[in-house]
């Protein structure tokens, strides 16, 4: 099992989560040339390494998060949300 | 080379069996090479035979960086089927099949092909429909199907999971005969002896780290065991695909590796006669008996992007669910050993056989799981595009540019989510 420490939950096994995918696609305009969308939604890095990732606590709190791990070892370097902002918006409604 | 035959196992019985020699020659590098086929899996070395055999070139290497055999094709569930829908998977697949029919004999090398049927079960009414579809597909295209009901099923195959309160009922089975299974090693081995009797240097622990290129033409190889020029250059590396194609500045590819993993059993006396997939409208389990009596059987991929050839817990109780739930009578049986390999998911989950941005060099990639069956094509078309510099009719559109085109290939319908093709 993958532990993954959700900045919400807590250390959960990767099984209580969805896995999003390349975590560094940058979605372009919807205006941009066709060729950068295709470049977008087609193509991929494919790192062996620590590549930055999404992954949706799906049994949990239901938060998108940007996880850093190493595809060759499946180590965890790093667990953020993927809204850099969340925490204040939280914070600021409760 | 000794060609195996009934007269050599008769004569070595006389002889203390010293009469036979090693198959094929561990070979050290040359300076240079006409044709280099990168990785020494299933593709790579059937490619060289079909080179040297089809279109008698001479001067050609595998390079390997462990050993043949040692990657994905010494992994696999070793499920042979030709049952594709689409235009160009349909015809590669089917000429697939038809080289494993008579693969034995061209390689004089027992690959153990055994056509014991390939039986997908449906579980739901909309499945007859589809089940019915791929049907007709397929014998309006000159392969054979059937469609078992539920009656046929049962006296063919006793011992599925019948009852009315299984999670997902079994309404019938479409049903490919002439599918089956294969000894992959001897696959592997088969391919190596017949290119190497043909004049292919396969080099082994010889891993790829650099790739040389001068005005759109790869011009050397850097490798473990020194610089190897080549004239032409294919990639067939399967899991691996990105890393080569990145070695050689090319940036990225519409593929994403991801991990399989596959299961035995411990042995058992004769119990499944036919390769069985739980499936349409259902979960997603395929198993079948080896000779030697494990069962042998896997599921779904992990899920996540993995380059680590090793499985994780939660697919290993998902597949023992899935077996469970098929095969009751299977639930005591103990696991042997599991393992798991490096899969190139691409995104319509269709391969490429194509020309690429450098002049001299060729690209086989994109097997996602299936690429076991497509050994002998993938290897006839490869060395057909290597040799004429022109893909082939039925390979046509299996290329990088096919997603620019709005051409994707996607049996499954899945969209452009690597992950879920299989
Ligand atoms: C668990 C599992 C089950 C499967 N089940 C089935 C099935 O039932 N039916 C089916 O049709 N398909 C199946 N497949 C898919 C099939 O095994 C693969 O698609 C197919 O084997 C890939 O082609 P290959 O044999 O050439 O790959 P590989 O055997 O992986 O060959 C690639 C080779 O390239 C070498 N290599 C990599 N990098 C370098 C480098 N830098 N330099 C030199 N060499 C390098 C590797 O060491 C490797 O030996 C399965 C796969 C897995 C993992
Ligand atoms: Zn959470």
């Amino acid at each position: 099992m993958i532990i993954i420490k959700c900045p919400f939950c807590g250390s959960r096994g990767h099984n209580e989560f969805k896995y999003g995918g390349d975590g560094s696609i940058k979605y372009p305009d919807l205006h941009d040339p066709i060729t950068d969308w295709h470049d977008a939604v087609f193509q991929r890095k494919n790192i062996a390494g620590i590549q930055t990732e999404t992954w949706q606590h799906i049994h949990g709190c239901r938060m998108w998060l940007l996880v850093d791990r190493d595809t060759l070892t499946h180590k965890i370097i790093s667990v953020r949300p993927a809204n850099p902002n969340i925490i204040n918006i939280l914070e600021k409604n409760s | 080379m000794k060609q195996f035959s009934t007269w050599q196992v008769l004569k070595n019985g006389f002889i203390n069996q010293k009469g036979w020699k090693r198959q094929w020659e561990d070979a050290a590098p040359k300076k240079n090479y006409d044709i280099i086929i990168v990785g020494g899996g299933l593709h790579g070395l059937a490619t060289a035979y079909y080179l040297a055999k089809n279109f008698k070139l001479k001067n050609i290497a595998v390079l390997e960086k462990n050993w043949i055999g040692g990657g994905n094709a010494g992994r696999n569930t070793t499920i042979i089927r030709s049952n594709y829908m689409l235009k160009g998977n349909r015809e590669f697949y089917e000429h697939s099949l038809k080289l494993w029919e008579n693969l034995s004999h061209e390689l004089n090398y027992n690959v153990m092909f055994s056509q014991r049927s390939h039986v997908s079960l449906y579980h739901s009414p909309s499945a007859i429909d589809n089940a019915s579809r791929r049907y007709n597909i397929m014998l309006n295209t000159g392969s054979d199907a059937e469609l078992w009901s539920l009656k046929t099923l049962k006296k063919k195959i006793p011992h599925l999971n019948y009852s009315d309160d299984s999670r997902f009922p079994i309404y019938g089975a479409l049903v490919q005969k002439r599918a089956g299974t294969a000894r992959h090693d001897a696959v592997a081995w088969g391919y190596a002896r017949a290119a190497n009797n043909l004049g292919v240097d396969i080099i082994q622990n010889c891993e790829v780290n650099g790739v040389i290129t001068k005005n759109n033409n790869i011009v050397s190889l850097n490798t473990s065991k020194g610089n190897i020029q080549g004239g032409k250059v294919g990639f067939a590396v399967a899991g691996h695909s990105s890393i080569l194609w990145q070695m050689a500045n090319l940036g990225n590819l519409p593929i994403e590796s991801h991990k399989l993993q596959a299961f035995v059993t411990e042995p058992i006396k004769p119990l499944l006669d036919q390769v069985v997939v739980f499936s349409v409208g259902g979960a997603h389990f395929y198993i079948s008996q080896s000779d030697k009596g494990g069962l042998v059987f896997g599921g779904d991929i992990d899920w996540y992007k993995s380059y680590a050839q090793k499985g994780n817990l939660p697919i290993v109780q998902d597949v023992a669910e899935c077996a469970i739930s098929v095969l009751p009578c299977i639930s005591r049986l103990k696991l042997l050993r599991h393992w798991s390999g490096v899969v190139d998911m691409s995104m319509d989950g269709s391969f490429f056989i194509c020309k690429t941005p450098l002049n001299n060099l060729y690209l086989n990639a994109g097997w996602n799981y299936g690429g076991f069956k497509a050994s002998p094509a993938s290897g006839w078309y490869f060395a057909d595009l290597i040799a004429n510099d022109r893909p082939n009719r039925v390979i046509q559109n299996h290329n990088l540019k096919r997603f620019e085109k709005g051409y994707q290939i996607d049996e499954r319908g899945a969209g452009p989510d690597p992950k879920l093709h299989g």
